[in-house]
């Protein structure tokens, strides 16, 4: 397990010592930012296009989930149809409401998007591939992720519509709720790890965590889903309920930035699933980059999956859900792993599987028990109706 | 320290995705909860009451397709029967019994689409809608048999039916008959034991059997609150009383109980196809009529139990070649009724999920 971390990545290594090599040192600086703009490009450029196929996998996924074809007519199997749809998208009149506050109803596109790009600097996509190996890099992802509710409020807030506030509150109070759960099912890991680098948390695992911490595992899931808005936690911008909640007044291409957004947040919440439970890029059958891109899109198929199978809670379920039985389950979880972690501080391999022996155990009887306490139920909300008229 | 908040009304309608067309809710809003709330109806009105005055009897039923139009047929059924009470006249055997085919097949439709746009409306992703509008679409196909039309079918006369059936119409009935039950029971699967349905619907917007029949609710609405009136039993047209069946009645009243009595008559409905086709003997579809309907000065009105509830059309006739009057008594718009009573002190995805529950169609509520 004495892998030598390596120093930095292999594309920018390659740029800049190619650079640095015609020039000369004293090109160190150039050699240093082309290397550094080139990661970027590639990150950023192939993460985009990935989100943008990611729209045309689901909708193929979803219509065949819902005995339909999905888009078949442009392209191949219907793949230039998010192309198709960009490029509708681009032509579309930029309609910004009367009483909008412009400037927050402009940026709050980019900082749906920004984040979810930023995040992507400390995710190793593959051995020896990752823009940066922060050590706080989980604290970072988890603070990045949090950003794009503060869109939600944003778009909301500044559309001048009551639907959208709506959909923008919801949010917010999903962000309180849901981001305790999932930053306690991320604590567990790094408690495993004893490393908050997300290549260091790769490296820790001889077993995939999935089967360490079952538990984990199920917060994360259920939690990570309600942070990403879908089903059955999509209030924000539920259909049904508000039109399209704080994506009601957005047309054109920030409608189309949002919705970008939204399927890339699907990959890098799958990235993020992956690097923290399923071993990263390791245990690789294939390159390491495509291993880790095929756990990627099972994720991104699995979260299509309960997208076409569940409908949708009411908010206050949702809260209570998150209060009453994931919060507890995920403390749950932190106390089992802190103690496994005592006894055993390096754990090897079967050290592991004898802490994930006892993590079943604790799942399997805690999870029917809370279940059995914490029945979700639709009362009235007791209101007496006064005469508003 | 108390913040000052004061309620917000909310446009809901008249073009949002889930009120079924282009109805209109005047809601207000603590929060996310409902104070009051004021349907305002009309965006749909085509004067279909005032165009039947200015119509021959015959040229009434194309303008009865586009009532209710997902359930033209049975809108075809109500107004024929009227116009027969009207002018005394006896339709063939057969004749009825194809009505009775394409009115249950109809009804079919109707459930199946209401539970597709409820689900739609509890924020399913389509799904369940479209496992439902598959079925819907066979059914359709079999109208487009029966008389060449989808969804404004105009198949049904005044004295029977347009024409009699083609021969592919029984084979691919009997299919239908045999593989409908099987996706009842895929889409029920998706539905009925689902967690996250259950917690949803059941208790919600409950209406009591006396708040039903004070408010006059019709159809699967009245039912489910336990409500024994189905006016196939009550007072049987066409051939229903040769035939039997059961009444499925829900228990509470709640938006489970509505959507579950539906999944149930859809399938007394397919019973009921499949003893009309072991019944059904050929001879006249159609009884021989005069090409110009002059009924005496009187009037009638005849009931049906449409998908929706009662449905009736009372006919005034001064002797003329036109009614003198036509009043369509439409049962979405009369259970639309207890709207505030369901939706008052509920949170607004309640609401939505009982407005789904009510299966109403604005095509019917405006005429």
């Amino acid at each position: 397990m004495e892998t030598q971390l390596p120093e930095r990545n292999v594309l920018y290594g390659w740029v800049y010592d190619a650079v640095k090599d015609r020039l000369g040192d004293d090109w160190a600086w150039l050699a240093y930012a082309l290397g550094a703009i080139t990661v970027i490009m590639v990150a950023v450029n192939a993460f985009l296009l990935l989100g943008t196929l990611f729209t045309w996998i689901e909708r193929k996924l979803v219509g065949r989930f819902q005995a339909r074809v999905g888009p078949n007519r442009a392209g191949p199997f219907g793949l230039l149809q998010p192309i198709a749809d960009a490029v509708k998208l681009l032509f579309k009149e930029d309609i910004i409401p009367r009483r909008a506050d412009r400037l927050v109803f402009n940026v709050a596109p980019i900082v749906m998007l920004a984040p979810s790009l930023m995040a992507l600097a400390v995710i190793p996509f593959g051995d020896r591939t990752f823009v940066a190996d922060l050590n706080v890099a989980v604290l970072y992802v988890v603070a990045m992720s949090g950003l794009a509710s503060l869109a939600v409020l944003m778009a909301g807030y500044s559309s001048a519509n009551k639907l959208a506030l709506f959909g923008s509150m919801r949010a917010v109070a999903m962000l309180v709720s849901y981001e305790i759960p999932l930053v306690m099912s991320i604590l567990g890991v790094t408690i495993l790890a004893g490393s908050m680098s997300m290549v260091a948390i790769v490296e820790a695992q001889t077993i995939p965590y999935i089967l360490v911490s079952p538990i984990g595992v199920l917060v994360f899931l259920v939690a990570i889903s309600a942070e990403l808005n879908r089903p059955p936690f999509d209030v924000t911008e539920a259909e049904s309920e508000l039109v399209a909640g704080y994506l009601t007044e957005y047309s054109g291409m920030k409608f189309g930035v949002f919705y970008l957004a939204e399927f890339a947040n699907v990959l890098l919440a799958g990235a993020i699933f992956t690097v923290l439970f399923l071993d990263g890029w390791e245990w690789a059958i294939l390159p390491s980059h495509v291993w880790f891109l095929l756990k990627v899109m099972t994720f991104a198929f699995m979260a299509s999956w309960v997208r076409a199978t569940v409908p949708r809670l009411r908010l206050d379920q949702i809260l209570e859900f998150a209060w009453k039985f994931l919060f507890p389950l995920s403390l749950l979880n932190v106390i089992l792993l802190a103690a496994e972690v005592i006894i055993w501080p390096e754990p090897s391999a079967g050290d592991l599987l004898l802490m994930a022996a006892i993590n079943w155990i604790g799942a399997i009887a805690a999870i029917p028990v809370m279940a059995r306490i914490v029945s979700l139920s639709s009362k009235p909300v007791g209101l007496i109706a006064p005469e508003v008229r | 320290m108390t913040l000052h908040t004061e309620p917000v009304t909310v446009n809901i309608g008249p073009h949002h995705p889930s009120t079924h067309g282009v109805f209109r809710m005047r809601v207000t809003f603590d929060g996310e909860n409902i104070l009051d709330v004021e349907p305002v109806i009309g965006y749909l009105h085509r004067g279909t009451e005032k165009l039947a005055e200015e119509r021959q009897y015959t040229q009434v039923i194309t303008l009865t397709d586009r009532l209710d139009y997902v359930a033209s047929m049975t809108n075809n059924q109500a107004y024929v029967l009227s116009c027969e009470r009207l002018l005394g006249i006896d339709p063939p055997v057969r004749g009825m019994y194809l009505r009775v085919i394409a009115a249950e097949l109809q009804r079919i439709v109707s459930h199946l689409v209401a539970t597709g746009f409820f689900m739609q409306d509890l924020g399913a992703f389509a799904t369940p809608l479209m496992y439902a509008m598959r079925e819907r679409e066979r059914i359709l196909d079999l109208f487009e048999m029966l008389c060449g039309a989808r969804i404004t079918v105009s198949y049904m006369r005044i004295g029977g039916v347009f024409q009699d059936t083609p021969e592919e119409f029984w084979p691919a009935l009997g299919r239908l008959l045999e593989e409908l039950p099987g996706y009842v029971d895929e889409l029920e699967g998706l539905i009925s034991a689902n967690e996250i349905v259950l917690t949803r619907t059941k208790g919600v917007s409950i209406i009591p059997a006396e708040l039903a029949i004070n408010a006059s609710l019709t159809g699967p609405m009245l039912r489910a609150s336990g409500v024994a009136w189905d006016l196939r039993k009550a007072a049987p047209y066409d051939v229903y009383d040769r035939l039997s069946f059961e009444m499925p009645l829900g228990e509470h009243g709640d938006n489970y109980d509505r959507y579950l009595v539906r999944i149930r008559e859809i399938r007394e409905s397919i019973k009921l196809v499949q003893q009309c086709v072991e019944q059904i003997e050929p001879g006249a579809v159609r009884a021989t009529t005069a090409m110009l309907f002059r009924p005496p000065p009187g009037e009638a009105y005849v009931p049906i139990e449409a998908p929706k509830g009662e449905l009736g059309f009372y006919l005034v006739s001064d002797g003329s070649i036109a009614p003198y009057r036509m009043h369509i008594r439409a049962p979405s718009f009369v259970n639309l009724s207890v709207l505030r009573e369901m939706m008052v002190g509920w949170k607004l995805a309640d609401a939505i999920v009982s407005l789904g529950s009510i299966d109403f169609n604005m095509g019917e509520v405006d005429r």
